[in-house]
């Protein structure tokens, strides 16, 4: 453990931080693009948060103190699983705090927190969304670990960095349990981020939204808050599918400066491509139905414990 | 072997019960179809991708069969039956579509734990294609015994087939004869089961099962 080990984790993290607007920007310049709209700039989600951390935050007379308490809770947790997943190098000193499944774990505390910061001013709307990202949850968290066994089961490891140094190192394989690993891990990050066949992104007030009608009470800094962590969740989503399913580039062990510029640039470049593909994918799609979720994320379930089957046979040869 | 021989096999064995798992969730007529030729073309695939693994050279008209009659004839056919009977917009299903994906992950589950443990000394390659083999099989079976509408039952029968295929392929030794006359009796099996189709239309002016079930007495 060097010093350069921990000045790599600081940047990792603040790189995280400061690249997630960047990309839900990119993401929405590519959409508006491809909807022949005239795009929003790169740095719109910059602005807007700018914004609310300007404005006073309004508070319900009837919050309690875990309304308040949530979006610090829910930022924390993100923060913390942004120092958790490898980007831009394996070996750093956070990464071997914390395991895939403890990854999990910190996603579902934060959806926990959200959820019962959504019901406790006690308007429809929160109650509503609240129930909706709980109906969510209970198939997408399975499906998850799921994915993550699979990963588990051919590295034989649960450690993040363990899995993406192994499968970016080997000579040449198919792995078709991590095909469909990927594909389900794909509809997982839809679910999990309020993209588009789930919910609406792009909507404030709407009776089918799960995300925005959950934060419709917050204002201020809190929403800032809400709206980084939300900004940093989808990140952290497309940065785990480059360290499980594309892991090529990370700089094995944190050595020296040139392995870190290799993979900062590896991994903006998986960045460009993953918001390019979900701005597609987004665009071809239609909304769902609300009751038509739990058979969407179920067959993400589906395909997960299939991959896990099929690891099984071709593990025993 | 090359590892990566298997794997590409594994892969698109894979990708055949991953289909089976599609057309169970497909609740729409049209699109079970399409998925229905999509399933074909995988099993075409994947056999000639045994053809090339094996040295087999006449596994590839086994696969040109495929292609031709179940990936193209037989659901150009089931369209034109379906848009003849007027029930391309139906949208039917006895036991809902998550019930019916965990039976198919538990006879999935079953299928590999039989074949695994009866065949243990097989070879690889036939080895991990019979469980799959099995799997397609039965998904096939569940979706006849999930569905009401004659149509679709149909299309679990001829995915059933397509799971004997790729058993047929993965066992080395198959002659050809056996695989073509295969084939050519599922094609007289459509023919003879459009025929029935239209026969049970006029008889009873559904082609859904129920309406059977009603007429021999039973009652639910």
């Amino acid at each position: 453990m060097t010093a350069f080990d921990w000045i790599a984790q600081i940047l990792g993290i603040l790189a995280a931080l400061l690249a997630a607007p960047l990309f839900l920007g990119w993401v929405n310049q590519c959409r508006a693009w491809l909807q022949n709209k005239s795009a929003p700039p790169l740095i719109q989600p910059y602005r807007g948060i700018r914004k609310l951390f300007y404005k006073d935050a309004l508070i319900a007379s009837n919050a309690s103190r875990l309304f308040r308490l949530a979006p610090y809770v829910v930022f924390g947790t993100m923060v913390t699983a942004a120092a958790v997943i490898p980007s831009i190098a394996t070996r750093l000193p956070f990464t071997r705090a914390a395991d895939a499944i403890a990854l999990v774990g910190l996603f579902a505390t934060a959806r926990v927190f959200q959820a019962l910061a959504a019901m406790d001013v006690g308007t429809a709307f929160g109650t509503l969304g609240a129930r909706r990202e709980m109906m969510i949850g209970f198939l997408a968290e399975p499906a998850l670990l799921m994915v993550i066994f699979v990963a588990s089961l051919i590295s034989a490891s649960t450690a993040l960095p363990a899995i993406s140094e192994l499968l970016a190192t080997q000579t040449l394989a198919l792995y078709p349990s991590l095909a469909f690993t990927a594909v389900a891990f794909t509809m997982l990050l839809l679910a999990e981020n309020a993209r588009i066949p789930v919910d609406n992104p792009a909507t404030h007030l709407e009776l089918t939204m799960v995300h925005e009608a959950m934060v419709l009470e917050y204002s201020g800094r809190h929403l800032a808050l809400i709206e980084l962590s939300a900004a940093l969740k989808l990140l952290l989503y497309i940065s785990l599918i480059a360290c499980l399913f594309a892991p090529w580039g990370l700089g094995a062990p944190a050595a020296g400066p040139w392995d870190l510029t290799v993979g900062v640039a590896a991994y903006a470049a998986k960045l460009a491509a993953g918001g390019t593909l979900l701005a597609v994918f987004e665009t071809l799609i239609a909304k769902m139905r609300v009751f038509r979720l739990p058979g969407f994320i179920g067959a993400a379930l589906m395909l997960a414990l299939l991959a896990t089957l099929l690891r099984f046979v071709s593990g025993s040869f | 072997m090359p590892a990566l021989v298997f794997d590409i096999a594994h892969l698109l064995a894979g990708s055949l019960v991953v289909m089976s798992f599609v057309q169970l969730y497909q609740d729409r007529l049209s699109a079970l179809i399409n998925v229905f030729a999509v399933h074909a073309l995988v099993l075409a695939l994947s056999v000639a991708w045994q053809a090339f693994a094996q040295g087999a050279p006449h596994l590839y008209i086994t696969a040109a069969i495929a292609l031709v009659f179940k990936a193209i004839i037989i659901p150009v056919a089931l369209r034109r039956i379906m848009v003849r009977l007027g029930i391309h917009r139906e949208i039917e299903v006895v036991v809902g579509v998550g019930p019916a994906m965990l039976l198919g992950i538990g006879l999935v589950a079953l299928a590999m734990v039989v074949m695994l443990r009866v065949t243990a000394e097989a070879d690889p390659l036939a080895r991990e294609d019979l469980a799959f083999a099995l799997s397609v099989v039965l998904l096939g079976l569940l979706m006849m015994v999930t569905r009401r509408n004659a149509v679709s039952q149909v299309i679990g029968f001829m995915s059933l087939e397509n799971g004997l295929v790729l058993a047929a392929t993965g066992a080395k030794g198959m002659p050809l004869v056996v695989e073509i006359s295969v084939a050519f009796s599922v094609l007289i099996a459509f023919i003879v089961i459009g025929i029935f189709l239209f026969r049970i239309r006029e008889r009873f002016d559904t082609v859904d099962m129920q309406a059977l079930d009603k007429f021999r007495g039973e009652r639910r």
